[in-house]
């Protein structure tokens, strides 16, 4: 094992897959010369070129329409849009594009895509630089929605995604570039589609992803010395759900909190906690509760952007409510 | 000036009448209610696809819009999975997914009818940047209307595209209407060909009813782009003659302009020319007819005794 950062970590991916498989190759805004807005490709163009690592044209909804033409003739591009924020400008390709061609196609066609993007509050960039929009990716059947919390996760997931020969939408934490972690040193690959319990427990499941995996780590930990024991389960892929892990860790616990940094109305947490009332009600011996980022653009000021999402505080003392 | 084969003649016509042939079927199955939903009949433009098709190789790729059909047909595609798909049966060329809105074939380079005006332009710039990639000698026709060069989309693939030197002859099909409204109130530039000067791409026009003359131009850009040249803007000016979809009642536009474009029926005008010229003679030509309406014939009744899908296919197809 050795210890990385998040960014060194997708770095390795992206190096790894390329050096693979020539047919993988990097295409967004500046993510050549520059490197990436938060320095995730840094060093790719020199290693493999201007035809393997292109700087495209601010022309959002190109990119994800042009990946896809070069995803379906035999490339397998890895795309980037810089800010999730910016994912409204190609939603028309991602969702009635990307997301049902090989469906609408009747499956004569494979769609290799990875879309990177990166998401979040936390530099108080404001409202157009902050967002979590994951929860409208997930309504989208045909792709899937990969948000890795750690290092390890980060490149085991990106490289499973590079291989995948379906659609991935992949969101990274603009909090996250520069948390370190334990990676393993050879080859490996995390599978898609299955949750990680990052910390066992018995009292409490909490549920969560991204970013507020460390946050509900550390309420988890502060919790012990009170005397509650809380599952942490970082779903790693939202879109398809790991519906097993949950049930298994509820079925133990019979309490569940869904932690989400998104907006609260008809986000993640919405989508969760009603899978978890389909699956789980009969193991439940209190109602499900959300701790989710406030119903508000995102502020730009640093304490209103603090207040504005979960933090360790609010989730434990979210915990700590739903033993009662 | 080109000089067509009687082969060619004949390929070149028999594909006009199955595409008008095909679409005067779906209307009259669409007003028995066989056919369920929308359609947007290409009749009237056969000469623009054909045209431009007839200079392709078969591994050269098409993208295509939500009037796709006579696209599909002309990239060689199967008379009886396509009257099929448009019905929503199993035997569809997309298994009754797609429907008439998405008819596509990749083992033909069709790479699909779109249901978004402007939604194909990304996958054919994407196929052209892929082509470069891989270094191959393909090129693309990119299909589009008058609408769709009014969408975003457009000018952010022709500035990518003209960045890039992609292989791609995005062709404009100006039939006069985004669904009812004009060219004339909906563009700020009515000749649509000095779209292409702002991204410094070679454009021109050609009358969008003569096939050879399409065919000409369409050669002629395509050659630019094997050699890697870069991409063209074709407009190429044409007509529809039923409405946008089948519930449209054409208050937008006048029985003399719907006279004028019949007068220049692609078909009627290719046919005299060849007769003129001597390379068909009529028989022939009546020949032609009579095997396409046979060939139609067959492919509704394959499509109309073709089973759905099943409901378990719901679910699948989705995901590799």
């Amino acid at each position: 094992m050795k210890e990385i950062t998040y960014r060194q970590a997708l770095n390795e991916a992206l190096d790894e897959e390329m050096t693979r498989d020539n047919k993988v190759f990097i295409f967004g805004e500046d993510v050549a010369i520059y490197g990436g807005a938060y320095g995730v490709t840094t060093g790719l163009l020199k290693k493999y070129g201007e035809q393997r690592v292109i700087d495209t044209p601010i022309s959002e909804n190109a990119i994800v329409g042009t990946a896809l033409g070069a995803a379906l003739t035999g490339m397998r591009p890895v795309a980037e849009i810089m800010y999730i924020d910016f994912i409204g400008l190609c939603m028309d390709q991602l969702n009635n594009q990307v997301a049902k061609i090989r469906y609408m196609f009747g499956g004569k066609c494979r769609v290799p895509l990875t879309l990177r993007t990166e998401g979040g509050a936390g530099r108080t960039l404001g409202a157009h630089h902050s967002q979590s929009l994951e929860a409208w990716l997930m309504h989208i059947p045909g792709i899937k929605v990969v948000m890795p919390a750690t290092p390890a996760d980060a490149k085991g997931l990106l490289k499973s995604s590079i291989r995948e020969d379906n659609p991935i939408v992949f969101v990274e934490h603009k909090m996250l570039y520069n948390t370190k972690g334990q990676v393993p040193d050879d080859e490996y690959l995390t599978p898609i589609g299955t949750a990680d319990i990052k910390k066992e427990g018995k009292d409490v499941t909490v549920i969560t992803y991204s970013r507020m995996v460390l946050f509900s780590l550390q309420a988890a930990e502060a919790l012990e010395k009170e005397g509650i024991s809380a599952e942490v389960i970082d779903l790693r892929t939202l879109l398809p759900l790991d519906k097993e892990t949950i049930k298994k860790s509820i079925m133990k616990t019979n309490r569940v909190v869904i932690v989400e940094e998104d907006t609260k109305t008809a986000g993640t947490g919405a989508e969760i906690g009603m899978t978890i009332i389909e699956n789980c009600f009969d193991y439940l011996d209190a109602p499900v509760k959300r701790i989710a980022g406030a119903d508000v653009p995102m502020p730009k000021a640093p304490n209103l952007e603090k207040i504005a999402i979960p933090s360790p505080e609010s989730i434990a003392e979210g915990i700590r409510e739903i033993m009662k | 000036m080109y000089k067509v084969s009687k082969d060619e003649a004949i390929k070149l016509l028999k594909q006009m009448m199955e595409i008008r042939k095909f679409e005067d079927k779906i209307m009259e199955l669409l007003a028995k209610n066989i056919a369920e939903g929308g359609s947007h009949l290409y009749a009237g433009m056969e000469a623009t696809g054909v045209g431009a098709i007839s200079a392709l190789r078969p591994d050269d790729y098409i993208t295509s819009t939500h009037r796709g059909h006579g696209h599909a047909i002309a990239k060689d595609g199967d008379l009886k999975a396509l009257m099929a798909e448009i019905l929503g049966k199993k035997t569809g060329v997309c298994k009754g997914k797609g429907g008439s809105l998405h008819l596509a074939d990749l083992s033909k380079g069709n790479l699909g009818a779109n249901g978004i005006v402007g939604g194909s332009l990304g996958i054919a710039t994407g196929a052209g940047l892929s082509i470069k990639l891989q270094k191959q000698d393909r090129v693309v026709v990119c299909f589009f209307g008058d609408g769709a060069t009014n969408n975003g989309i457009f000018f952010e693939c022709l500035n990518m595209a003209s960045l890039w030197k992609l292989p791609v002859i995005y062709l404009c099909e100006n039939n006069k209407y985004g669904m009812s409204v004009s060219v004339e109130r909906a563009s700020s530039v009515v000749d649509l060909t000095k779209k292409a000067l702002a991204f410094d791409m070679p454009s021109e026009s050609v009358d969008g009813q003569d096939v050879i003359a399409v065919k000409e131009i369409v050669s002629k850009w395509v050659n630019h782009a094997r050699k890697g040249k870069g991409p063209s803007f074709i407009v190429s000016n044409t007509y529809r003659y039923y409405g946008h979809s089948r519930s449209d009642p054409r208050v937008y536009r006048t029985k003399e302009e719907e006279k004028f474009w019949k007068e220049r029926d692609p078909i009627v005008l290719f046919s005299n020319k060849m007769m003129e010229e001597g390379i068909l003679k009529e028989n022939e030509i009546k020949e032609i007819d009579r095997e396409t309406d046979k060939e139609i014939e067959e492919a509704t009744e394959y499509a109309i005794n073709s089973p759905l899908p099943d409901p378990e296919d719901l679910y699948t197809d989705l995901y590799v």
